[in-house]
């Protein structure tokens, strides 16, 4: 029977994949080619310094290739590939470990939404230095009072005629300390209803009126910042969409964030074991089977389930390029991370009281990892939309469930 | 490999669809369960099955069939589990069908598979010996004697076992009782002398057997495959009546949690619609978002069987028991989001409730499949 994608395009994307091949087998340092330790990764920026020499290099190769961003379009520093071609690339890279030359929220969340949403200004000034590394982006969503009520935000940007004067504050803001711009949801129109009154504006954090303080998450990192907006000017021209109508553009971002928190665990930039591999160092085995029933019925319930995830990341993608509509990609967040948390629980159970040390000599970088890691798995479901948020979505886009009147 | 459905494909499911929905609805099974139908299924709706090709779904065309594969089976599956239409479909077009086609020799094949595929000849798979699936213990014993072998044993939970024309027998030709070498198929009749057939009553009012063997001598050209060898043909059957099984599961899956879905937004309490509250509404996100999971899972099981056998036993393993719990929980959540209703005989989620039971234990519970899952990744 015919496949859906046509015989002569798949011998290209064949030919393709061996060029892709080859390229990175010359062009990828060997020391780029195993997982990252957190102090391994180049997230770009003033601040943000290469970790090593390879790492560099690394980039450059891959930023003069166009494959930082490979989908985005080579006038703004992308690689022009198409769905398919940019998924070869990422099968090669991780085929051979390849690390990701570039990480930050300009490349996975901001860019994606500039081009759909920015004008040619705003795309000229800020898709090649997100390419480029030069800026290191935040997002300024959540607030204080609102969390999975995101629209009911309150942080203000009044017009001011040639600028926005911008007040209030963001929390959970991630690495806002790190950071060198923030794109942030304002509300421009304090009487209108909710989602209608709130606009898009990408703010420079070095300007005045500015501040952070970070706070102290249970896994020990600090991962998030409040941010606070005194008296802040912004430039009209850092309005992204129309005025009032930024809700579309936060959603449509929101979407590429959820996509990539869906990944989390098949495509994590940290060194972690996977509960197969921990089994191998922490459990007895008897007749060739983990002797603990209990816990290797654990094990094969997470090897199925994370199974089953791939082939659903799989076939949304298929359904993507094979313009078929799905409720897949809706369910991706809710299900990732939460087999995220899983996973972490598991290690613990497997791993044992290594796996619940803290610092020091008393324990190894991997087991201290895993620990920390499993601390961080807590947020997973929190961050991005709670859980909860993303069944109430499910319900109400894909069930078409009734509503009650505040939802 | 692909996990979306192409034009044919899709052509197929919808086809399946209003036919099944036509002629042979839940009330259908509803009728022949009333009725106490010695049978069990209505030739007449087989008959017209095998007239739209359904018989022949998998068999190669040198042999007068469509060569649809598995995919191609699996919709129809899906589309009968939705309706859970009751028919030779399973036993003989998947499981007889396959079992022909994997181990058959080049005579059996001419003779048996055409009659298949033309709906004339039924068959059932006499396999299990105990209420767990255990398909590596064969007690079972079938004798060299003569110019043939004598057939001694009894079966159990053998689908369409009184209704088929021929039944394929696991048997052990050596070995001990739980060896995988040693053991052997053979194809007779159903009516031999010296079988006595049993028909149980389920409780999806779908066709079983006992089956005992006494003394039962067949020729040696009953065998299927080489003796002793049975189990290289053995388990790859099973995979695709595993994948098989599963695609039809899918189905009851869906219908029950589209009916459910629906019933949330027609129902009303408090003033409000039931699908209102939000505890109901988590529940019923977290049954889509489990349905997305196997769907991709019996896609990628489907085109394993056609494209890639070395994934097939893991496919296989995973597809089954993935589908095990997903049947499981969505009519458990059917029955009880119906509320009084759920539990009456009236209202059909009564039905998919009790075909999903017996569905978990056909070739394999959950446990089994994790267990066989866990040692094919090596713990
Ligand atoms: C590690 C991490 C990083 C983050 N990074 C950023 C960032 O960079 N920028 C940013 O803007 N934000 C960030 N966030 C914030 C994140 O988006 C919010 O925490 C999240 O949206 C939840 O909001 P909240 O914390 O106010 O919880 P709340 O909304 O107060 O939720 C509390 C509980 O109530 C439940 N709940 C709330 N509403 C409903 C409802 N309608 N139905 C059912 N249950 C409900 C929630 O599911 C949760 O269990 C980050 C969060 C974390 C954990």
């Amino acid at each position: 029977m015919t496949a859906p994608v046509r015989s002569d395009i798949l011998e290209d994307l064949d030919q393709f994949r061996s060029d892709v091949r080859s390229w990175l087998e010359q062009n990828c340092p060997e020391s780029q080619r195993q997982p990252m330790t957190p102090d391994q990764q180049y997230w770009g920026g003033r601040r943000g310094s290469f970790p090593s020499d390879d790492a560099r290099l690394w980039f450059e190769r891959m930023r003069d290739r166009g494959w930082i961003a490979p989908e985005w379009p080579e006038a703004y520093g992308g690689g022009g590939l198409s769905p398919q071609q940019a998924k070869i690339v990422a099968e090669e890279m991780k085929g051979i470990n390849a690390r990701k030359p570039l990480l930050g929220l300009g490349l996975w969340m901001l860019g994606p939404a500039l081009l759909e949403y920015g004008n040619e200004e705003q795309k000229q000034q800020h898709l090649r230095a997100i390419v480029n590394g030069e800026l290191r982006w935040c997002q300024g969503y959540s607030e204080p009072g609102s969390g999975s009520d995101l629209a009911s935000l309150q942080c203000k940007a009044e017009d001011m005629g040639d600028h926005f004067l911008v007040n209030g504050s963001k929390i959970w803001t991630t690495k806002a300390d790190e950071c060198d711009w923030i794109f942030c949801l304002v509300r421009t129109d304090p009487d209108a209803k909710k989602q209608k009154g709130i606009s898009f504006l990408l703010i420079d954090m070095d300007d005045p009126g500015i501040s952070t303080s970070p706070i102290e998450l249970i896994s020990g990192e600090s991962e998030f910042c409040q941010t606070f907006f005194d008296n802040v000017k912004v430039p009209k021209e850092n309005l992204v969409g129309e005025l009032n109508k930024g809700w579309s553009v936060a959603k449509a971002l929101l979407v590429h964030e959820r996509k990539l928190m869906s990944e989390i665990g098949s495509d994590s930039p940290r060194q972690i074991l996977t509960p197969n591999e921990a089994a191998r160092q922490y459990l007895e085995f008897k007749d060739g089977k983990i002797a603990d029933a209990e816990l290797r019925g654990r094990i094969t319930d997470y090897d199925m389930r994370m199974q089953a995830v791939a082939l659903t990341h799989f076939r949304t993608f298929e359904e993507k390029i094979n313009k078929v509509r799905s409720p897949a990609p809706l369910i991706m967040k809710y299900v990732g991370t939460e087999a995220e948390k899983t996973k972490s629980e598991l290690l613990l159970a497997i791993l044992g009281s290594r796996g619940v040390g803290w610092e020091g000599e008393g324990f190894t970088e991997a087991e201290l990892d895993t620990t920390r890691l499993w601390a961080m798995s807590y947020a997973m479901t929190i961050a991005g939309g709670t859980s909860e948020v993303q069944l109430n979505v499910v319900a109400k886009n894909v069930l078409e469930l009734p509503q009650h009147k505040e939802s | 490999m692909s996990l979306v459905l192409n034009e044919e494909q899709r052509l197929l499911r919808d086809s399946a669809n209003s036919f099944l929905h036509d002629s042979a609805p839940v009330a259908a099974l509803r009728k022949l369960r009333d009725e106490a139908d010695p049978l069990g299924y209505t030739p007449e709706l087989w008959r017209q099955m095998a007239e739209m090709g359904w018989a022949s779904i998998i068999l190669p065309e040198a042999y007068g069939g469509m060569d649809f594969g598995f995919i191609g089976l699996g919709v129809v599956l899906e589309e009968s589990g939705r309706t859970l239409s009751a028919s030779p479909l399973f036993a003989t077009a998947v499981i007889g069908a396959s079992a022909l086609v994997l181990a058959g020799s080049e005579q059996q094949k001419e003779t048996i598979l055409p009659a298949i595929g033309a709906g004339e000849l039924t068959l059932a798979l006499a396999l299990e010996e105990t209420h767990h699936h255990r398909p590596n213990q064969i007690s079972t014993t079938a004798t060299p004697q003569d110019d043939g072998y004598l057939i001694n044993g009894s079966k159990c939970f053998v689908l369409d076992g009184h209704s088929a024309d021929k039944l394929i027998v696991v048997a052990r030709t050596s070995g001990e009782h739980d060896d995988t070498h040693g053991i052997s198929l053979f194809i007779l009749d159903r009516d031999a002398a010296g079988i006595q057939v049993q028909r149980t009553i389920m409780a999806d009012s779908r066709n079983a057997a006992n089956i005992t063997f006494d003394n039962v001598k067949v020729d040696a050209d009953a065998l299927l495959g080489a003796c002793d060898e049975g189990w290289a043909t053995l388990e790859p059957l099973l995979d695709r009546g595993r994948v098989a099984i599963a695609a039809e599961m899918m189905g009851y899956a869906l219908e029950c949690f589209e009916r459910t879905s629906d019933y949330l937004k027609e129902r009303e309490q408090f003033g409000a619609l039931i699908g209102s509250f939000q505890a109901l509404q988590h529940r019923a996100a977290h049954m889509q978002a489990e349905l997305e999971l196997s769907r991709s899972v019996i896609m990628e099981a489907l085109t394993a069987v056609d494209e890639s056998p070395e994934q097939l036993p893991q496919m296989a393993s995973l597809a089954k028991a993935n589908l095990n719990e997903l049947v499981k929980l969505v009519t458990n959540e059917a029955v009880q989001m119906h509320g009084g209703i759920g539990v009456t005989d009236e209202l059909e989620i009564g039905f998919f409730l009790k075909r999903a039971r017996v569905a978990m234990q056909i070739f394999g519970d959950t446990g089994f499949h994790k267990d066989r899952y866990a040692t094919l990744n090596g713990y």
